[in-house]
């Protein structure tokens, strides 16, 4: 498994690069502009001017091996000398996003507390709620609690985001004034009523996000659930005389992971992507709504570098999951 | 001359705000929605609205203007004018007086050092200043003295007050933004985020398109203002829950540009916790009738150009049928609301530059109908018009807005009336208006028949926007699809009436000559055919007091005088 | 994907036995049954109810009249903003939703399960597709969908007319954009399955790839593939309202129920039902399809089926 993995790392590197190259030549191929950001009014001159001094003009080879280099090269000395107080990377330039000319690294960092929060813990709430409903509503299939999880999973994820957010706006904060409609990035939790409202303007888009994650899981988990059940070694185990207990939460169950395991893996990097809607819907404002932004004001340098964040992300959990394969089934090698 | 008046008007304002007594800081906390997020404080490396607006709680000009566009001084004592002497006899300079005392928020003093350090970031060629059409023309800005500026054109500029007016090109402080000249200006990031600057606020805390955190400016020139003492600007999401968190949920004081359809507007309006407001300024919703031959049948090279005339539109009195189709009192009542009236004028406004042309307020369908029989367009066995085996169909293209889709199938279903076939095109704003050459679908290149969209001018001086309507402006592959002649007029006569403008001193011979050239697009040639004057729609709370709404200048103008009303 | 076992011997019991055993599932029943109707209602309605779903009333007056009824006998489902048939613009936004969900759906399980069983049961090829799939789930999507209908918008549409070639190029875009996951799930149980004792006694009597797949391996992976079908329809028609918001999708004033659920939101305070309508069509569709996998994969089961 060890070799597996070195060589699996080994050969993350060209596909990553590879993977950058593409999203950049994907990117700058796209038919959007930054100058769609500048209002009409300003002339034609003046327009040539700007794109020409944020180097929209240089040749595209050249300024893909230009954020290769800022990506690989200044950025990790930039956070050297942030670590231990140097001064390696004074004077080289960052990669500085068009649209508000700060570095691109900064603002990722100035965002990743929000997304983590709100995201993370609606993934991880959703993955609690799907595990249990999914493997009773396989155990009892046809139940009347099946029946009702299969109805509210149906309807999660066939109503986008953007709905479900919407009612819940109007339910929760403008009848009943639960909750705050906008998310407050700058709330510091320090004591008790700080920590309640941040509670508070958590819950509706984490519930928007829970109930669309929650509803795919539970319907992978379900029906690999179900395959299982009707296999030969649960009737063995049960025959042995194991309790239903054993036999369900320990064989079944762990059987069943594979595929809700690779859903699993595949969910957590778009945690750091972002939910665009429901970020855009309560204004949580964290890495979705960055990338969306940047992406309609054709932000190369930001769009790529998130995306390529993105990219190795996805790289990693995959392999993440082909690692915990091996792990749930012996039997599976990869040598 | 007008001067008077508008400092009268101001001193009245100020006067009627009763909470403007208070002290200092004595309000608390007021929180501004704007639906799209601020990226930077600099609006010298972004012209983006809501840049520019939030930019200026911070960063003043020399001048403004007021909620009736006209010009009233900022941190000068008075308005150079032809009487003062402010401005030269053959208005080849301008010289303006500072305030004294005037100090920046860091505590140092204000002077014309300042200014003329402005002047040079922005004209570096380096810098890609966003803001350089300000600039047009100034040859060099000179300090006096600390106290005076003069500003110095190539030749005699009939409207000298451009650079230094208005909240596109506010003072920036030199000790701040010495080292962040020409190519160096994107990478002074403290300096672009958290200005030092003379306006009422100053910001405590920056989060790239997200929230500022603004703090009262404890050397603002008024000791008693601001009222708040702080502000808190948010941004992101969409017009309708921007203004939902100010008239429904009462969580903001004031949203930005709520514009929202009609219905809901009242309803929210209904509520009572918060008032919209609006206000006009040069927008104008329009279409644009393409005057060559969008055929993707031509080569590449040829589409859309001026060698190919259009088969259809060439012919004015078929553009009049298709205007005289439209009833725009529906459109505004669908689309707008109190946000929008009907207008058959490019210049909307100011008044003196408005064309009193309404002609095409009534909608006519039996007089466009026998319009286009006359033109030689017969009714066909389908329904479809036709002229020497030649269908009548045109493609309508716009971008992606939900009011731009129902004006769409409104006036495709007038059209369809006339016998005209109608197909629909709706593009993604970002390519839409991205201007990118390799894009088959900018509204600039104008691969369709008609297109619609809106466009206004900065400040009150129309000449720069008519002057867009000159052959040598129109896209074309050789310039790149760069040019403002949208539709490929061209008129020598017209060319003739604007270089006669150009030379023009006099402001009411000006303003005719601007109605003239205004008729000559709209009424004479139908070349545009303007839809809706459009306004800001604004939500402020009905606990938010001292809001004016300017669209002349940014929106943000007088937040000095916001109070809360307790 | 389902016809694997058919190719085999005896088809015509075979398939008996599967509808005997599909009759027997009744949520399976009931959704075939809405399936049917709704596919009834938006292809056959229109011939009966015959509004012109895209109709405005030329006559400005008479246009404000009939802006945002309620329901009523003219008008079943009510007019929107716009005076235009809510019920005559359901059955044409279905045709299209039920179309581009069911088309996009076939084209993207097609795919991901291709990928997933090559990946999955060829050892050689498993590194190159799956790194193959990182890709695909890396690339930005709005970039990717822009860049295709600048490229391939124009040479559709004159090729299959404007509505051809833009619903080729929408089911191709989805299709080609979300058959990842489906190729990740699939390729994991293969991984797990290839070591059965099943499989290894079919391997060691000399069965040959091609035949071991469509015997052996795709028969035992039909579930999650149906889970992801189901998903994948939902997608599919969220996604293409999406698309039109981009101006890669239909014209703008061609309904869709993705796009009547859209435009309906900016609604939902003061006239509800114009998002009900089609949030429930939506809704109703997965659902049902939902429930006909669900039959359709105990009816496929050999171990079920003969109990």
């Amino acid at each position: 498994m060890l070799t597996f993995t070195l060589r699996r790392l080994m050969f993350a590197i060209p596909t990553l690069l590879f993977i950058s190259l593409l999203i950049f030549l994907l990117v700058d191929l796209a038919p959007g502009s930054p100058m769609s950001q500048i209002p009409l009014t300003v002339p034609p001159e003046v327009r040539l001017k700007i794109m020409e001094a944020m180097g929209v003009n240089e040749p595209v080879m050249v300024r893909y091996l230009l954020w290769l280099k800022q990506f690989f090269v200044v950025e990790p000395l930039v956070l050297w000398d942030h670590w231990f107080s140097t001064e390696y990377s004074a004077g080289m330039q960052r990669i500085v996003s068009w649209q508000s000319r700060s570095p691109v690294m900064d603002i990722v960092v100035q965002r990743l507390p929000q997304t983590m929060t709100v995201i993370g813990t609606s993934y991880v709430l959703g993955v609690l709620i799907a595990l249990p409903i999914g493997i009773y509503s396989a155990y009892r299939q046809y139940s009347w609690f099946d029946q009702l999880g299969t109805f509210i999973a149906m309807i999660g994820f066939s109503v986008p985001t953007f709905f479900t957010g919407l009612v819940l706006i109007l339910v929760f904060a403008v009848n009943l004034h639960w909750f705050p409609s906008i998310y407050d990035t700058s709330l510091r939790v320090t004591d008790w009523a700080s920590f309640m409202q941040q509670v508070k303007q958590m819950a509706m888009p984490v519930m928007v996000l829970a109930l669309y994650n929650a509803a795919q899981i539970s319907r992978y988990m379900r029906s690999s659930m179900l395959e299982n059940l009707g296999q030969d070694y649960v009737r063995t185990a049960r025959a042995k005389g194991l309790t239903e207990r054993v036999v369900v939460l320990k064989h079944v169950v762990r059987n069943s992971m594979i595929p809700v395991v690779t859903v699993i893996a595949l969910g957590i990097p778009s945690i750091f992507g972002g939910a665009i809607i429901t970020e855009q819907v309560f204004r949580v404002n964290g890495l979705g709504a960055l990338l969306i932004g940047a992406i309609q004001g054709s932000d190369l340098p930001t769009v790529q570098t998130l995306t390529f964040i993105f990219a190795v992300l996805i790289v990693l959990f995959n392999l993440i999951a082909d690692i915990l394969y091996g792990l749930l089934d012996p039997r599976i090698r990869y040598d | 001359m007008k001067m008077k008046t508008a400092l009268l008007g101001a001193a009245c304002a100020f006067a009627f705000a009763p909470a403007a007594m208070a002290e200092r800081g004595t309000d608390g906390n007021v929180k501004i929605l704007y639906s799209q997020a601020v990226s930077i404080m600099n609006a010298y490396l972004s012209s983006g609205t809501k840049d520019v607006e939030v930019g200026s709680l911070v960063l003043e000009p020399l001048a403004g203007f007021d909620e009736n566009g006209t010009i009233y001084p900022r941190l000068v004592t008075e308005i150079p004018t032809l009487e003062n002497g402010g401005i030269s006899e053959d208005q080849t300079s301008v010289t303006w007086k500072i305030k004294e005392g005037l100090k920046w928020s860091d505590g140092t003093d204000f002077t014309a050092d300042d200014v003329v350090f402005t002047g040079a970031y922005c004209m570096d060629p380096a810098g890609g200043c966003a803001q350089l059409g300000k600039f047009e023309g100034v040859k060099s800005v000179e300090a006096i003295d600390p106290l005076t500026v003069k500003v110095t054109f190539t030749g005699p500029k009939p409207n000298p007050l451009v650079a230094f007016v208005g909240a596109e090109s506010p003072i920036l402080q030199k000790a701040q933004f010495a080292a962040c000249m020409g190519a160096a200006a994107p990478t002074c990031t403290e300096a672009n985020f958290k200005p030092h600057g003379t306006g009422p606020f100053m910001v405590t805390d920056f989060k790239v398109n997200d929230s500022v955190e603004l703090a009262a400016n404890p050397n603002y020139r008024d000791p008693a203002k601001p009222a708040f003492a702080t502000v808190s600007v948010k941004g992101g999401g969409d017009a309708a829950s921007a203004a939902r968190a100010v008239m429904e949920t009462g969580e903001f004081d004031y949203a930005w540009n709520t514009q929202i359809n009609p219905e809901l507007q009242a309803q929210m309006a209904a509520g009572g916790k918060g008032t919209f407001v609006s206000g006009f300024g040069t927008l104008v919703e329009r279409i644009e009738m393409n005057m060559t031959d969008p055929s993707p049948d031509l080569p590449e090279g040829e589409r859309a150009t001026a060698k190919h005339p259009h088969p259809i539109l060439s012919d004015v009195n078929v553009r009049k049928a298709l205007s005289m189709a439209i009833d725009r009192n529906v459109l505004v009542e669908v689309g707008y609301g109190v946000a929008g009236r009907p207008t058959c004028n490019l210049v909307p406004a100011p008044a003196i530059y408005a064309s009193p042309n309404t002609d095409c307020i009534m909608q006519d369908m039996d007089g466009a109908k026998k319009l286009l029989d006359e033109a030689g367009w017969t009714v066909g066995a389908d329904g479809i018009r036709e002229k020497d085996g030649k269908k009548f169909k045109l493609l309508y293209q716009t971008s992606v807005n939900p009011v731009r889709q129902d004006f769409q199938a409104l006036i495709k279903g007038w059209w369809n009336e006339l016998g005209v076939d109608v197909e629909l095109k709706s593009i993604d704003g970002g390519v839409y208006f991205g201007g990118d050459a390799g894009s088959p679908d900018t509204f600039q290149k104008f691969y369709a028949d008609v297109e619609m969209y809106a466009n206004n001018f900065p400040g009150t001086d129309p000449e720069p926007y008519v002057a867009q309507y000159t052959c040598d402006k129109a896209p074309k592959p050789e310039s790149q699809w760069q040019g403002e002649n949208i539709n490929r007029y061209c008129d020598p006569a017209y060319d003739a009436l604007l270089a006669e403008l150009i030379q023009t001193k006099g402001t009411e011979e000006r303003a005719a000559k601007v109605i003239r050239l205004n008729e000559m697009l709209t009424k004479d040639s139908y070349t545009i055919v303007p839809l809706v004057d459009r306004g800001r729609l604004s939500a402020h709370s009905n606990t938010l007091g001292g809001v004016v709404l300017n669209v002349w200048d940014s929106e943000m103008g007088n937040v000095e005088n916001w109070y809360r009303i307790k | 994907m389902t016809n694997a076992p058919a190719a085999l011997a005896k088809p015509r019991s075979q398939w008996a036995d599967v509808w005997v055993q599909f009759k027997s599932h009744k949520g399976a029943l009931v959704g075939l049954f809405v399936f049917v109707s709704l596919v009834l209602f938006v292809f056959i309605g229109p011939m009966v109810w015959t509004k012109d779903p895209t109709f405005i009333n030329p006559d400005a007056v008479t246009m404000i009249k009939t802006r945002n009824k309620p329901p009523s006998i003219e008008f079943p489902l009510g007019t929107d903003q716009l005076g235009r048939d809510m019920l005559a613009r359901m059955m044409k936004g279905g045709q299209t939703s039920i179309a581009v969900g069911l088309t996009a759906m076939v084209i993207s399980i097609t795919l991901g399960t291709f990928v997933g069983v090559m990946a999955g049961y060829f050892k050689r090829l498993d590194n190159a597709l799956m790194r193959l799939t990182d890709l695909f789930l890396a690339l930005p999507l709005l970039p990717l969908l822009l860049v295709m209908a600048m490229l391939f918008r124009a040479p559709l549409s004159k090729a299959f007319g404007p509505e051809g070639g833009t619903f080729l190029l929408i089911v191709v875009a989805i299709g080609l954009t979300s058959w990842m996951q489906a190729a990740r799930v699939v390729r994991g149980e293969v991984l797990a399955l290839k070591e059965r004792e099943f499989v290894l006694a079919a391997r060691s009597i000399g069965t040959p790839s091609r035949r071991m797949i469509l015997r052996h391996v795709l028969p035992n992976v039909m579930s999650p593939i149906m889970v992801a079908a189901t998903l994948g329809i939902a997608n599919a028609i969220i996604t293409e309202s999406a698309l039109s918001f981009l101006g890669l999708g239909f014209p703008p004033d061609f309904p869709t129920w993705g796009r009547l659920l859209f435009d309906g939101a900016e609604y939902i305070q003061q006239y509800p039902e114009r998002v009900i309508w089609p949030g429930v069509a939506i809704s109703l569709t997965v659902l049902s399809v939902n429930y006909i996998g669900d039959g359709l994969r105990d009816a496929l089961d050999p171990r079920i089926r003969g109990r």
